[in-house]
């Protein structure tokens, strides 16, 4: 790994950034437009049933969390879109750096991306709704990184249709997430699903994800092998998609469809 | 032979883009590859920047096979300049060069910037974002990209293509200083057949993904009993015989 074109092409996005006062102001936008829709819900929620009653703010910090997923795996994708939408597509991949430098760089760039947007909206939950994602303690941590790689996971995953398909798979990069939200057992218990689907959602890092979230807010009580069970799963969807993208990547080379690749 | 082609193919869907072609360029010459839309040019080069999988033969570089070669190897020591492809059109002119400086792993970045920066003219608009430049700038920006390496092997892909008289003049006549100033190895495909004439050493052209002819342009226009490249071009690009 050369730590300098991992830089590199970070420093591309970077600069895509801070260039563009809007784009900032749109990757603040729409989890704050989150937040308040669902800090009024839960407040509501809050107030009128049993089982949230005496725990304010399972909802929003749910909300946060998923949030953060959905971020996470949105700026890997856009990072990817942004070179086929300005034509670079080709000369990022004649450039001398290797696939791994090139996930690499996109995994850590994505975390600024996301942290741009997402930390703006997670402190303005403290004064306006009295919510905050931090009383989840340490644990918090270990759910981000679980989070994290499975919205990357899924990244990667809509990557390698992009460089199957072309940009016409653009559409399913924003679909992506929705497909899993209802298996993700994000805003209500595993239960509610029909016992088919509950086998189908154990397979997914979301539902341990969240499950321990409210384990954790309800019964105060931390599960580190839970945790650690969400981010074995997480690490399992990572290397898939990892695998993923390496098979995209030489079928793309066969078909010749990395040349001129563009909108 | 710095760069071999042997018996290099490429099929897409049962149709040879691309049909056992060979060809060797010297280090340090020009061959510009010719021939009518479509006849393998662009897949051609994109397998020699390995990123297109030839269906048969072999690429050799420098007595090595390109297969042979880490990817970012030999990609250090190639670059690649078209105007069908773009840069970020987002970034101004400096932050390209130094995103592509970086990946190129150029040492002394600054100065390298600079030096090609001042040869192509292109300070003037150095703040500015690569979207916003007309066709001629882009044009020059993206040759500075392609240079910033110093690369052994540059593939030209139609570099004039869409420019003005006065631009395209100053493009060539900047490759052509280049050139004397720089050890590299050009492959240049181009439709403008004065540019071949004036940049190229020897020529290839290709006619539906097969070589047909090759040689000086000289040979070539002499062979063929026309009396410049643009007839000759014109009568082996429209010939229905096989040669």
């Amino acid at each position: 790994m050369n730590f300098n074109k991992i830089y590199a092409l970070g420093l591309r996005h970077l600069y895509l950034i801070s260039n563009s006062f809007p784009r900032v102001l749109d990757l603040i936008y729409w989890p704050t437009v989150q937040i308040f829709l669902w800090g009024f819900i839960s407040k509501f929620f809050t107030l009128n049933s049993d089982y949230y009653s005496n725990t304010v703010g399972i909802i929003l910090t749910a909300a946060i969390l998923y949030d953060f997923l959905f971020r996470a795996s949105i700026s890997f994708n856009m990072m990817f879109l942004e070179e086929i939408w300005s034509r670079n597509f080709t000369n990022l991949f004649i450039a001398p750096i290797k696939i791994s430098e090139i996930i690499t760089s996109l995994t850590l760039t994505a975390i600024l991306r996301t942290l741009i947007g997402l930390v703006p909206a997670a402190i303005l939950a403290v004064p306006l709704f009295g919510v905050s994602i931090f009383e989840l303690g340490l644990p918090l941590l270990f759910l981000l990184i679980a989070l994290y790689l499975f919205g990357i996971s899924l990244g990667l995953l809509v990557a390698s249709g992009l460089l199957r398909f072309g940009p016409s798979f653009e559409n399913i990069a924003w679909a992506s997430l929705f497909f899993f939200a209802p298996l993700g057992c994000i805003y209500y218990p595993i239960e509610i699903l029909p016992s088919s689907l509950q086998i189908i959602a154990k397979g997914l890092p979301l539902v341990h994800i969240f499950e321990e979230m409210r384990n954790i807010l309800i019964n105060n009580v931390v599960n580190y092998t839970h945790i650690m069970k969400s981010i074995s799963i997480s690490v399992v969807y990572f290397i898939f998609g990892v695998i993923i993208f390496y098979i995209s990547y030489s079928g793309a080379k066969k078909r010749g469809t990395l040349i001129n690749m563009g909108e | 032979m710095y760069i071999q082609i042997k018996n290099l193919s490429k099929i897409f869907k049962d149709n040879y883009a691309v049909n056992e072609i060979n060809f060797d360029i010297e280090k340090n010459k020009t061959v510009g590859l010719l021939g009518p839309n479509g006849c393998g040019k662009t897949t051609s080069i994109g397998m020699i920047l390995g990123l297109i999988e030839p269906s048969g033969g072999e690429i050799i570089i420098d007595n090595k096979n390109l297969q042979s070669f880490k990817r970012d190897e030999i990609l250090a020591r190639i670059n690649f300049a078209s105007p069908y492809i773009e840069l970020p059109k987002k970034l101004t002119v400096k932050q390209n060069l130094e995103v592509y400086g970086r990946l190129y792993g150029v040492k002394n970045l600054n100065t390298r910037i600079n030096e090609i920066s001042e040869d192509l003219n292109i300070k003037d608009f150095f703040e500015k974002k690569t979207g916003e430049l007309s066709s001629g700038q882009k044009n020059r920006v993206s040759l500075a990209k392609s240079l910033i390496n110093k690369p052994e092997i540059l593939l030209l892909d139609e570099p004039t293509a869409s420019l003005d008289p006065d631009i395209g003049d100053f493009i060539r006549s900047y490759i052509q200083e280049y050139k004397s100033k720089n050890q590299v190895t050009i492959l240049l495909a181009s439709h403008n057949m004065n540019e071949v004439e004036r940049l190229c050493d020897s020529i290839i052209m290709m006619k539906k993904g097969k070589i047909i002819d090759r040689g000086t342009c000289k040979e070539i226009i002499k062979k063929h009993g026309r009396d410049n490249l643009e007839e000759t071009f014109l009568k082996l690009a429209r010939s229905k015989d096989e040669f």
